[in-house]
């Protein structure tokens, strides 16, 4: 376990992407679990390199759209064939035909403020403060450097070997960071 | 127009991102015009702001005229109710389907090219919704009361009429403007992230830092969040489809003749798409120019822009035709004597040859790539193109009123100087918006446009990349 209560992990710093999907292989070869990578853009394969389990972000979206299915029907069934029938042009009153431009929009409209606000909020967002933003150079990190965290969580946390293993993996630099 | 990077000028490129850009060089050329204090701010974009804030008073004017006078100061009367309200609605949002389509058409398409000029098309489709839907919602009459079109509980006990096209408007339009805001907004939060971390005071850092959401750019988050905008794609994709083709049904559910067709949606949608990427190449051109965006945005995308310009517009003269033909074919009086007097009309026939003259003969120049190349025709034949389709939805719209049914009811239409200047006005709101846009927001997606070096650095085809290069440098193109 940690040795400083208040820290918060081990970072490093790669310059390519290239470079850190391979780093990130080594460090879960290595036995470390406990860890995140933090790019400029997505890397395609680094999620599985860290050993990250696929979003289920589809199925949720797919539940609310079906949700926004049935809402959007049923508002107009109900409002305009139960609650106040509608005769318009001696259509039936559930003219269904009729209904699904707005059946369609309120599917979209849910599934897609599911898909948005659910991926923020899953991600923790809004979150002003995180403390991998105290890692020296950080900034880099939306621009054109890689990082690396093994952190303190992890159980196999030891700092003088995850700060000599992390150097070996020929990283830039190498960082503690505190909470 | 100057630089504001002050580079020298750049040798023209036809690849997606010029040769040499690395991805700090990307950030640095989308972000250094941002982030220049306000007293470094270009003059064409004073000069261009200013301009597009007298317009949106002109615009403001009007509306405070409508409000307290009524829609009296507007043409519309019997019989033709639907004037410039309706045509400017319709010609505003096709406008915006473009941005639309490029963000998420060509991603589900696999388009590489279109991530240099997704994120300034997605704000072109936004401004131009707001613009479209002020239309409606002004010309209601009471325009306070604008609500009543959403089902909503209310002390009356009613509830909206559901089977009517005006309302399926409401919906496809509020959902289509929220869509898009939300995925602009998602596109944007990385780049936000960016800004953030590139601010050089404190107000900047506050700014971006808000707007970013705290975005840190793990890999979790990374992998969530290309779910996320894969999703949000195929969600716009059909939804764009849906909002034009509601559009086209507030018309060809009616019964008048000319616009009960069942080639409406369709028809209208690929002119949206036309009319779409005619604008886009109005903005892309000056925008790539002002801000030295041309190792981003190339040739290669303002080529790509203008045949899918073309292809579209093909489709919506075959659109025309289709038109005339059914009118003939469908036997019925009334359809026969609407295209007669659509075509040869005296009152409002100079409308459709000129229509003619836009979408069908002024397109016909782009087949030549060497057309395509030249910046300025490309620019021109744009404008001839947004006026064209301007006056589609003028001839759609008032032939087919002015005369219909019984000659007893027939009218004329003439605009006055209040439905001018609203759509004037108009224009004001939509430069606004894309002055601070340009100047306060990252014009190209950074991180996608790194997403992308990155990607071609590995599955990118030098070989073709190569035969194009000979081939191009043979017609003295720039390859």
């Amino acid at each position: 376990m940690s040795e400083a209560a208040n820290l918060y992990g081990v970072v490093a710093r790669f310059d390519s992407p290239e470079s850190i999907l391979k780093a990130a292989q080594q460090t879960r070869d290595a036995g470390y679990e406990v860890i995140e990578a933090y790019t400029p853009f997505y890397i395609e394969g680094l999620d599985e390199n860290l050993g990250h389990a696929p979003t289920r972000l589809g199925w949720v979206v797919l539940l609310m759209g079906i949700t926004g299915l049935l809402v959007g029907f049923f508002m107009q069934y109900w409002s305009n064939a139960v609650f106040y029938p509608l005769n318009i042009g001696g259509k039936p009153l559930n003219s269904w035909p009729n209904f699904v431009v707005i059946t369609f929009e309120c599917t979209v409209l849910f599934s897609a403020f599911t898909a948005g606000l659910f991926m923020l909020g899953r991600n923790g967002l809004p979150r002003p403060y995180h403390p991998i933003f105290n890692t020296p150079g950080f900034e880099d990190a939306t621009r054109d450097k890689f990082f690396l965290c093994v952190e303190a969580k992890d159980e196999n946390f030891e700092l003088e070997k995850v700060k000599s293993f992390l150097s070996g993996l020929d990283a830039e630099a190498v960082s503690e960071v505190e909470y | 127009m100057a630089s504001i990077s002050g580079k020298p000028p750049f040798k023209e490129t036809n690849r997606v991102i010029a040769k040499s850009e690395t991805y700090a060089s990307i950030d640095d050329t989308v972000n250094k015009p941002i982030e220049a204090a306000p007293t470094k701010t270009p003059l064409w974009w004073w000069i261009g702001f200013v301009m597009a804030a007298g317009l949106l008073g002109v615009y403001l004017v009007t509306i405070t005229v409508l409000i307290t006078r009524g829609i009296g100061i507007f043409g519309n009367n019997q019989p033709v109710a639907w004037g410039f309200p309706i045509i400017n609605f319709v010609w505003w949002i096709g406008i915006g389907h473009a941005g639309t389509l490029i963000s998420a058409a060509l991603l589900l398409f696999r388009q590489p090219w279109r991530t240099s000029i997704n994120r300034a098309a997605e704000a072109m489709t936004i401004f131009a919704v707001v613009c479209a839907g002020l239309y409606p919602i002004l010309h209601l009459g009471r325009p306070w009361v604008f609500y009543w079109l959403a089902p909503y509980p209310n002390t009356f006990g009613l509830f909206p009429q559901f089977r009517s096209p005006l309302d399926w408007d409401l919906f496809a339009i509020s959902t289509y403007a929220s869509v898009s805001i939300l995925f602009w907004y998602i596109g944007l939060v990385p780049d936000f992230a960016t800004l953030r971390d590139r601010a050089r005071n404190t107000f900047m850092q506050w700014f971006y830092a808000l707007l970013s959401l705290g975005w840190n750019g793990s890999a979790k988050a990374w992998q969530r969040y290309m779910r996320a905008y894969l999703i949000l794609a195929a969600l716009s994709f059909p939804l764009v489809l849906s909002v034009h083709s509601t559009i086209a049904m507030d018309f060809a559910v009616g019964q008048l003749p000319g616009w009960n067709n069942t080639i409406m949606p369709p028809y209208f949608v690929a002119g949206a798409v036309f009319a779409g990427f005619a604008m886009v190449n109005i903005l892309a051109i000056p925008l790539r120019k002002a801000f030295g965006l041309e190792k981003l945005i190339t040739y290669r995308h303002i080529d790509n822009s203008s045949k899918l310009m073309l292809a579209t517009g093909m489709i919506v003269v075959y659109g025309y035709a289709v038109e005339l033909f059914m009118a003939w074919y469908s036997g019925v009086e009334f359809e026969r004597y609407m295209a007669f007097n659509r075509v040869f009309g005296a009152d409002h026939g100079w409308a459709f040859w000129l229509l003619i003259f836009c979408n069908l003969i002024a397109i016909q120049p782009l087949w030549s790539k060497r057309v395509r190349q030249n910046m300025t025709l490309v620019f021109i034949i744009s404008i001839i193109v947004s006026v064209g389709m301007w006056l589609e939805r003028y001839v759609i719209v008032v032939v087919t009123l002015t005369k219909d049914f019984l000659p007893g009811s027939w009218g004329d239409y003439v605009a006055t100087f209040w439905d001018y200047s609203m759509y004037l006005g108009s224009f004001g709101l939509f430069f606004t918006l894309w002055f601070l846009f340009i100047r306060l927001l990252p014009s190209i997606a950074t991180s996608e446009m790194k997403e992308l070096q990155h990607h071609d650095s590995h599955h990118g085809s030098d070989y073709f990349e190569e035969q194009r290069a000979e081939e191009f440098s043979k017609k003295g193109l720039p390859v």
